[in-house]
């Protein structure tokens, strides 16, 4: 049989010449960008001026992120869970129906939802107050930091729950039986013997969703438009308000640091994994 | 008593978790069915369908972005399979060396913040003439989407008995022959899924749009952005509902594409 490799080797490449030119170009691009200054010498001008600027807004977004991703976990852990765990068929079923609803539905589109569902005059606001639980009169509603929490969880959590439940389904029912045949709750045995074997999974889920809200444009400029705000809206206010691409690239260099940051977590996970006997 | 204690803990769970899910949805519902509504007014004060006919009228704006979107997502679908195919079909396989670093490479799109790479594109198209054009968009999204289509098409074609091939082929079958009418066909569901992914992903694309597209290709979603931003909360509700078919439909079918024990091999 003759040597195919040459052959597949050219069935890649046009996928792959794709994603260098438009992708690790321009990323190489945006590195070189963010460490030299305007005249095009070498320099550490644009940190400077990001941080001065813009020091509170990075804290702002690492803030928003590690909240929103502790939250979908907790979230995802208890409904994946629940879905493999819960005793009563029809409260199950009814869960399996209901939580995957937000999984495809675009950032955009979920921002508009939350722009009006979290307004003073929204549902949440109004619905609290036919309850006798608050006054409207007294609320501002929740289009800050936490509408944008609000929003990245909602959107967020179905797809990592998702991840879980099918991981918890693939394990082996055996030792969930024999915890419960010596006694352990639905929640120890979720602790204590689920979520350690799907930690892989999960960890996976959480890096994924991590990255995708560190990327997103829309959820902080439609929830929350003053300051402070994420790096995503202050890098396109750079470019556009004053086309400087030197802060707004050093901006994305921060946040690939941010995106290095829980990469590395999941690594060390893997490695650990792949340590242990 | 205690069975209907338990049943009201799980009622009011499950309550609470219909009203966080669907209480944002409906409120873009009443949205969309609202003429006029403002504070103090817990409901909208007056309802009609005025709205729909500015969206839907021949030269609306938003009629014209769904155009353009149903322009640039099926040929980001077309562009991506025509890169993905014959790239999973070498992935699925095995053989080819690098294999991992390949695929690496390929991940990149999706593993990185995206917005600081796009005001690079942006910066690079703007000097070849492609900013502010379809083509332009299209690759943009069509870079995003590759990754998804890549590992579905190689998963897909992993999962093709070699032995229907060899068969084939013994029967005397030319080897093109046979990736057409053994290979392809069998392969055939999960292109089909990673279809669908990547018309979602460039039906819903917003910040790829923002930078490369605007202001000369909108979107249906940069379009609905404005209308947002401009405080025409019943024209952005009808656009979003817009966008809001193609997902829930596709969420409902998920199961069809999805199982398991794919899932369980994630990671």
């Amino acid at each position: 049989m003759p040597d195919r490799r040459p052959f597949l080797l050219l069935l890649v490449a046009p996928a792959l010449a794709m994603v260098l030119a438009l992708f690790v170009y321009p990323l190489g691009y945006s590195l070189l960008s963010a460490f030299t200054d305007r005249a095009g010498h070498a320099s550490l001008a644009n940190f400077a001026k990001t941080f001065e600027l813009y020091g509170s807004d990075i804290l702002f977004t690492l803030v928003i992120v590690v909240a929103s991703t502790a939250l979908v976990g907790l979230l995802a852990a208890a409904i994946g869970g629940y879905l493999v765990l819960g005793a009563h068929p029809v409260a199950v079923a009814l869960l399996r129906w209901l939580y995957r609803w937000p999984l495809f539905i675009p950032f955009i589109v979920a921002a508009q939802c939350m722009r009006t569902f979290l307004a003073k005059n929204g549902i949440l606001n109004n619905s609290l107050d036919a309850l006798g639980l608050v006054d409207v009169a007294n609320l501002s509603g929740l289009l800050d930091w936490r509408g944008i929490i609000v929003t990245f969880v909602w959107k967020e959590t179905p797809f990592v729950a998702l991840l879980v439940s099918g991981a918890i389904a693939a394990l082996d029912r055996a030792s969930i039986e024999a915890a419960r045949n010596l006694g352990a709750g639905g929640p120890r045995i979720l602790v204590e013997i689920l979520l350690p074997q799907v930690a892989g999974v999960m960890t996976v889920g959480l890096v994924l969703a991590f990255v995708t809200m560190l990327s997103v444009l829309s959820v902080p400029i439609m929830i929350s438009g003053g300051s402070p705000t994420m790096i995503t809206v202050d890098m396109a206010f750079r470019v556009n308000s004053y086309s400087d691409y030197g802060v707004a690239n050093a901006l994305g260099f921060v946040s690939y640091l941010i995106a290095g940051l829980a990469a590395w977590v999941y690594l060390r996970r893997n490695l650990a994994g792949d340590a242990a006997p | 008593m205690r069975a209907s204690c338990g049943w009201l803990l799980r009622g009011g769970a499950l309550g609470l978790l219909a009203f966080a899910i669907f209480g944002p949805l409906a409120n873009l519902a009443l949205w969309a069915v609202a003429i006029q509504w403002y504070y103090p007014h817990k409901l909208p004060l007056t309802y009609g369908l005025r709205y729909w006919d500015e969206v839907f009228k021949p030269t609306s704006d938003a009629l014209a972005s769904l155009g353009t979107s149903l322009v640039i997502a099926p040929t980001t679908v077309l562009v991506c399979l025509v890169l993905a195919i014959p790239a999973g079909y070498a992935l699925g396989r095995r053989l080819v060396p690098g294999r991992g670093v390949i695929l690496l490479i390929l991940l990149l799109p999706q593993a990185f913040p995206s917005v600081a790479v796009y005001l690079n594109i942006a910066r690079l198209f703007y000097r070849v003439g492609l900013n502010g054009t379809i083509a332009g968009v299209v690759l943009v999204h069509a870079v995003h989407g590759l990754v998804i289509a890549v590992w579905i098409a190689a998963a897909a074609f992993a999962a093709v008995d070699s032995e229907l091939e060899l068969a084939a082929r013994n029967l005397g079958a030319s080897a093109l022959r046979t990736a057409l009418t053994v290979t392809l066909p069998l392969a055939a569901p999960g292109l089909m899924a990673a279809a669908i992914f990547v018309f979602l992903e460039s039906l819903d694309e917003f910040t790829g749009t923002y930078f490369v597209g605007v202001p000369d290709v909108i979107t249906l979603p940069l379009m609905m952005f404005t209308a947002s931003i401009a405080g025409n909360y019943q024209i952005a509700a009808i656009t979003a509902l817009i966008l809001l078919v193609p997902s829930i439909a596709f969420m409902l079918l998920i199961e069809r594409f999805l199982n398991a024990e794919m899932l369980a091999k994630v990671g």
